[in-house]
C-alpha cells in the first residue's frame, strides 16, 4: 500500500451535517459500539438523508465504525448523528458495556476460543 | 470522499445475538500488511473509514486548528468469536503525529499487534516508542514474513526492538488466515497476563 494511500491533507469536510457540532451528546460511543435501530421506528420526518441511511442501515446490528464506513463519513461525525438518534429513542446501543472498561477475563477466554477454532 | 451511501449485503449485519464487542488495534508502519492481516481473518470485506485529526506539526496556529486537519484511514474488520462476541480489528499507522486518532481507538483496545517487516526493522522504532510511552496496552510483536525478508533469529529481533522479554514475538505470513489468527491468539492469551484483564466480568 503506498503511503498515498493511507495518508492525506483534503479539505475540511463540513460539519453542516451535525450543525457545525464536533461531539456527540453522549462520549461513551467507541468504533467498536454495536448499534441497532429500534424496531419499527423510521426515522423522524425531520431527518436528514444521513440520519434516514443511518436508521436503515442499522436494522441490523453493525458496529459504529461500520456504519461510518458504509456511510462514507468519519466515525467522529457519525458519532454525533448516532447519539442525536439514541436520544430520540430511534437507535438502540447493542453493546452496553462502558467506555473505559476493559472486557474481562471470561470474555477474552471467549475471545481465544473462537480464534483457535479458526 | 464519496458521498454515495453503500449498502451493506446479506450476512453482513451482525448475528442478533451478538450484544459485545472487542477490539484489538493493528499497527505498524506504511506498507507492512496490517490491511492484509486483517483482511485474512476478517468475515467481511475490510471496510474504511476516514478519520479527521488535528495533526500536531510545528507551527500550528491555535485559533485555527481546522486548517491543519488531515485525514488518516482507518481499515477494520470484523469476526464473530462466539454467539455473544464480535471482534473487530482496527488498523492504524502507528507514527506520532497520529496520536489523537489512536487515544480514541486505544480506549478499550485489548491490545496490539505491532506489525513490523525485517526489510525496515527502523520504521518499527516510533510505534513502538508511541505504546509504551503512551499506552499500558499489552502488544505483541508480529514478523510479517516478506518472500525476500532476512530471516533473522527471534532473539535477534527482540534485542534490536528493545523488547521486554514477555513480549511476544510472532512469525506470520498476513496472508493466510491461520497464521494471521496466531498473531491474534498470541495477543489474547499475553494481555490476559496483564492484571487489567484479570478482574471480574464487566
Amino acid at each position: 500500500m503506498s503511503q498515498g494511500d493511507e495518508y492525506r491533507d483534503h479539505p475540511v469536510r463540513s460539519y453542516v451535517l451535525t450543525s457545525g457540532r464536533a461531539h456527540p451528546t453522549r462520549n461513551t460511543l467507541r468504533p467498536e459500539t454495536l448499534l441497532v435501530a429500534v424496531d419499527g421506528r423510521p426515522a423522524p420526518t425531520t431527518a436528514t438523508r444521513q440520519q434516514r441511511d443511518l436508521v436503515r442501515l442499522c436494522r441490523g446490528t453493525l458496529a459504529l465504525a461500520e456504519v461510518a464506513a458504509y456511510l462514507a463519513l468519519p466515525v467522529s461525525l457519525v458519532a454525533v448523528l448516532v447519539s442525536d438518534l439514541v436520544d430520540s429513542g430511534h437507535l438502540t446501543i447493542r453493546s452496553n458495556h462502558q467506555a473505559h472498561v476493559l472486557p474481562g477475563r471470561d470474555i477474552l477466554e471467549k475471545v481465544l476460543d473462537g480464534l483457535r477454532n479458526i | 470522499m464519496d458521498s454515495a451511501t453503500s449498502e451493506p449485503t446479506a450476512g453482513q449485519h451482525l448475528a442478533p445475538s451478538v450484544a459485545r464487542s472487542v477490539k484489538v488495534l493493528v499497527v505498524g508502519a506504511f506498507g507492512v500488511g496490517k490491511t492484509t492481516l486483517i483482511d485474512s481473518v476478517s468475515e467481511i470485506e475490510p471496510l474504511r473509514t476516514e478519520e479527521q485529526i488535528t495533526t500536531a506539526s510545528v507551527g500550528i496556529d491555535p485559533n485555527h486548528p481546522e486548517k491543519q486537519t488531515t485525514t488518516v484511514a482507518l481499515d477494520f474488520g470484523r469476526l464473530t468469536v462466539s454467539e455473544e462476541i464480535a471482534l473487530y480489528m482496527f488498523g492504524t499507522p502507528g507514527q506520532r503525529r497520529f496520536w489523537d486518532l489512536w487515544a480514541g481507538l486505544a480506549d478499550g483496545a485489548v491490545g496490539a499487534l505491532v506489525m513490523v517487516d525485517t526489510r525496515s526493522i527502523e520504521a518499527s522504532f516510533e510505534v513502538l516508542d508511541q505504546l509504551e510511552l503512551r499506552t499500558k496496552m499489552p502488544f505483541a510483536v508480529v514478523i510479517n514474513q516478506f518472500p525476500d525478508s532476512p530471516q533473522y533469529p527471534v532473539e535477534r529481533i527482540r534485542a534490536a526492538l528493545d523488547l521486554l522479554p514477555t513480549t511476544p514475538i510472532v512469525r506470520c505470513d498476513a496472508r493466510n488466515r491461520t497464521s494471521s489468527a496466531q498473531a491474534l491468539i498470541q495477543l489474547v492469551e499475553h494481555a490476559l497476563t496483564f492484571p487489567a484483564f484479570q478482574k471480574a466480568p464487566a
